[in-house]
């Protein structure tokens, strides 16, 4: 028992001693014989050694003129041998053990080492992609050590990775091979540029099988690539459209089903996005809440301006859609100067909430941030509910009865000017909730609602007036034509051509892409 | 007839001297007479006023004046032109800015040859923004464009190279009502998005501008702006004759047929389409050369003149103003706009209320126009009187 204790110290003694030694002859050394001093600091698993090259790494490793050695830290100085808080005799005398380029790669290199040895996955994962870099012998074989003893299943995948990595620049074609095989599915970056450096260029291999090899996985990840960048299109024109479907919709039940030409439409949009800004400023503390909160508020806000608007000057104008258009438009612009008036002509910022924000990474070339994958999901929800609210409740059989025919639903006891004010009060909601989510998107200023009227009225014609599937499927289409587009036309011009496609294609089809059929078309 | 029948008169008959072209208009169309005879005056006293009255008189009109009636007036050559469609045939068209634009581009790219090396660069042939972003040739619609009339012609082939294509597809497919307002606020939308482009070759963001001589007298000598000015005033005059000599034709009678009833002019036999199309067409020629002539008065054209918002102020001025007449679009544009330049000097923030608020309480109250008001006073006036009448004798 004695003896065992005894051991112990003794090696522990032998350590300090190394230790000791190593760093003692720091002050004086070369940059080579640093080198080497560092790597015996390294091997000497002393439980300061870490913490000193580190700290020799940040530039914080010192000696005084007798060659002792002190780290500065935030609040003073400590002993760099024994990790104890110390006061140097002559601060200002101290020296600071420099490095070089060559001595701080050797550096990092032996702190990886370290991390490899780390309890934390994490840890361990970002030592090997720091080793990766600077893959010598020595790392090579620390990474082959620590492959057996590895538990973690992503860890071993990076250890994997870095040694087939390690065996391309190998001597042995046939090495070189097995390690292009051994890393076939592997589409990082960094596998992606090393393979298409030895496939061809100045630095292709000498070797033509391995050349061909190379050339076959470089293909393959091209294909692999191409496939999700098409991929990643596809969802931003999906988040593009609905953006658009989320700004239409309100405007589908306005215009499409009542026949109401709203040109404020835009401006309870900006409304509901205020409505957010102004719930943030009531509880600063707790963004997630207020943004969930302003959900149903702006539905509020927006909600009770369109029934506002709808008794106060719709009304007396129904049958007379360009009338409507031209009212509408003015009380756009007061809308607008009266927000000017409140909060200003400046842009407002609202903050986007933990939850909301981040990416998700999928792969290396495929990511999608959470805000507009939240958003494609709650236009998905908003449309969901609002079909449901038109098809399956007593509301949505009154307004589809009232805008099929209105003195029949008279007839038949439908209170119409309420069903009229309702209607036009849940599309404006609508619209409103739609401002929420713009919010997390753009920045809110009185401009946000003239930016999307055009483009909202141009998905409700497109898809179809009096057709909520045609809105959705209208909006969607123009987001992902005008995103196919934007890589060769770029982003301006995709989207004069886009409108420019779209007043043909009314031209074409007056009605959108799916027109309403029946008596009710008639109407419009 | 009866002179005719009596073989000898004894004194020769009384016989008025036959009524001139003036007062045929005076007695059958007084507004419109009114509105000539006024213009008539305005433009040759304005001249007198700026140029023969010395500085500091009371009755001394400034450049600035002068300049600001220029723009007034091209502005009402705008609101004739949306009448004519509006008023007339029922097409309301919410990009009616962008033929103004066009024919305002038109003009500007006259402007810009004719700076010549005067530029900041002083390239003889190359505008100064085609330099700046290295351009070695003048693009191909750039050519020509320094002879003063085939620019002149541009300026109405222009726009109605445009409103003929876009009104061929748009009336022959039937797209009516909301439907082609929206398409038309889309292509002026488009427009300015391209116009902002550089790659455009048309100045991009900035336009162009700093224009020195129109045939070569220099835009900023007194002289030139009240050639200027004149030539403004003609063109309105001239255009409201042919808009009103359109509306009071045969063709103008079908034209309105279709506004109040398109499907049954169609049944009857009209080709309602061509009928649209050539309204149209001209209309936005009209709006063409009410730009040509904004422009060297204003010293800048840029993709801004696109804005949907401009063409959407000119219904309103129209509306404000009585549409259907078309004296009533003249009365609305300088109203509107007078009020504008007052507003906007006084009380900026308060504008867009007043301008909003007028699109609402004129759709709601006055659907007719301010011009509509006077007849409708009087009509109230008279019935009052009548019942009146009608009480007293009982």
């Amino acid at each position: 028992m004695f003896c065992l204790q005894a051991g112990a110290a003794m090696a522990q003694a032998a350590a300090g001693n190394e230790f000791d030694a190593a760093v003692a002859a720091l002050p004086t050394a070369s940059y080579l014989e640093k080198e080497e001093l560092a790597g015996r600091i390294a091997r000497s698993a002393h439980p300061q050694a870490l913490t000193l090259l580190r700290g020799w790494l940040e530039g914080k490793l010192q000696a005084d003129a007798a060659g002792h050695a002190y780290l500065e830290g935030e609040g003073g100085y400590t002993d760099a041998l024994s990790g104890a808080a110390a006061t140097p005799a002559s601060p200002d005398e101290l020296e600071k053990i420099g490095t070089n380029n060559r001595l701080r790669k050797a550096l990092k290199g032996l702190l990886a080492q370290f991390g490899l040895a780390s309890a934390e996955p994490g840890m361990r994962i970002e030592a090997v992609r720091e080793m990766r870099r600077e893959l010598d012998g020595s790392a090579v074989a620390a990474l082959q050590a620590r492959l057996p003893q590895e538990t973690d299943a992503a860890v071993k995948h990076e250890i994997e990775l870095a040694l087939a990595l390690a065996g391309l620049a190998s001597e042995e074609p046939a090495q070189r091979l097995a390690a292009i095989a051994s890393l076939d599915g592997d589409r990082s970056t960094e596998v992606y540029n090393r393979l298409s450096q030895m496939a061809s260029g100045d630095e292709a291999d000498a070797d033509a099988e391995v050349r061909n090899a190379a050339g076959a996985a470089v293909r393959s990840i091209d294909s692999w690539r191409s496939f999700y960048q098409g991929v990643e299109t596809l969802f931003f024109g999906l988040s593009l459209g609905s953006v658009l479907v989320l700004a239409a919709i309100g405007l589908a039940i306005t215009f499409g089903v009542m026949g109401v030409i709203n040109m404020a439409h835009g401006e309870l949009i900006m409304l509901g996005a205020y409505t957010a800004y102004v719930m943030q400023l009531l509880m600063p503390q707790n963004t997630g809440l207020a943004l969930l909160l302003s959900i149903p508020a702006a539905f509020l806000v927006s909600g009770a301006f369109g029934v506002a608007i709808e008794r106060v000057i719709v009304r007396h104008l129904y049958g007379r859609p360009l009338e409507t258009l031209l009212a509408t438009f003015g009380l756009s612009l007061v809308l607008q100067q009266l927000v000017r008036s409140i909060f200003s002509a400046n842009n407002r910022p609202v903050a986007i909430p933990e939850f909301m924000s981040g990416v998700w990474q999928i792969n290396d070339v495929f990511s999608i941030t959470y805000n507009r994958l939240y958003i494609l999901i709650f236009a998905l929800m908003v449309f969901a509910l609002l079909l449901g609210v038109l098809k399956r409740t007593s509301l949505g059989l009154k307004v589809r009865a009232v805008s099929q025919n209105r003195g029949m639903a008279k007839a038949m006891g439908v209170r119409t000017d309420w069903v009229d004010a309702a209607t036009f009060g849940l599309g404006a909601g609508i619209a409103g909730i739609a401002g929420v989510a713009l919010s997390q998107l753009t920045n809110v200023g009185p401009n946000l609602g003239q930016a999307y009227i055009i483009d909202s009225f141009m998905v409700v014609v497109f898809g179809g007036v009096g057709n909520l599937w045609g809105t959705l499927i209208g909006g969607m289409a123009l987001g992902v034509v005008n995103k196919l587009l934007e890589p060769y036309a770029g982003a301006v011009l995709a989207k004069i051509l886009v409108l420019v496609a779209l007043i043909l294609f009314i031209q074409r089809k007056p009605r959108g892409l799916f027109p309403q059929k029946g008596r009710a078309a008639e109407g419009h | 007839m009866s002179a005719a029948a009596e073989p000898a008169a004894p004194r020769p008959a009384f016989k008025p001297a036959p009524p001139t072209p003036y007062q045929v208009m005076m007695r059958e169309d007084r507004p419109s007479g009114v509105f000539l005879t006024v213009l008539a005056i305005v433009t040759l006293l304005v001249p007198i006023l700026h140029l023969a009255v010395p500085e500091g008189h009371v009755l001394h009109l400034s450049g600035y004046t002068v300049t600001l009636i220029g723009k007034y007036m091209c502005y009402a050559l705008l609101a004739v032109a949306v009448d004519l469609i509006w008023g007339y045939c029922g097409i309301l068209s919410l990009g009616h800015t962008a033929f103004f634009a066009l024919g305002g581009y038109a003009m500007g790219m006259y402007l810009m040859r004719q700076i010549g090396t005067r530029g900041v660069y002083g390239d003889p042939v190359l505008p100064d923004f085609m330099v700046f972003l290295n351009w070695k040739e003048l693009p191909w619609f750039w050519h020509g464009m320094d002879v003063f009339p085939f620019a002149m012609l541009m300026v109405l082939f222009a726009p109605g190279l445009l409103a003929g294509v876009f009104g061929w597809l748009a009336f022959r497919s039937r797209v009516t009502g909301v439907y082609l307002s929206i398409i038309t606020q889309a292509l002026t939308y488009a427009l300015l998005l391209a116009f902002f482009r550089n790659e455009m070759g048309f100045g991009g963001n900035n336009g162009l501008t700093d224009f020195k001589d129109l045939l070569g007298f220099d835009l900023k000598h007194p002289e030139t702006r009240i050639v200027l000015f004149m030539a403004t005033a003609v063109a309105l005059g001239a255009g409201y004759f042919t808009c009103r000599a359109i509306v009071r034709s045969r063709f103008g009678r079908v034209v309105q047929a279709i506004r109040d009833a398109e499907s049954r002019a169609r049944f009857i036999g009209y080709r309602v389409e061509n009928y649209k199309l050539w309204l149209f067409t001209f209309s936005a020629m009209l709006a063409g050369v009410a730009g040509a002539l904004y422009v060297p008065q204003v010293g800048i054209i840029n993709p801004g003149e696109f804005a949907p918002i401009n063409s959407i102020e000119v219904v309103i001025w129209v509306a404000v103003g009585g549409r259907g007449t078309l004296y009533g679009a003249v009365v609305g544009a300088i109203m509107v706009n007078y009020a504008k330049t007052v507003m906007t000097d006084a009380l900026p923030d308060a504008w867009l209320y007043v301008l909003g608020a007028l699109f609402v309480v004129v759709t709601l109250f006055l659907p007719r126009g301010v011009v509509g008001l006077l007849p409708d006073l009087k009509h109230k006036i008279q019935t009052l009187r009548q019942r009146r009448a009608r009480a007293s004798s009982t």
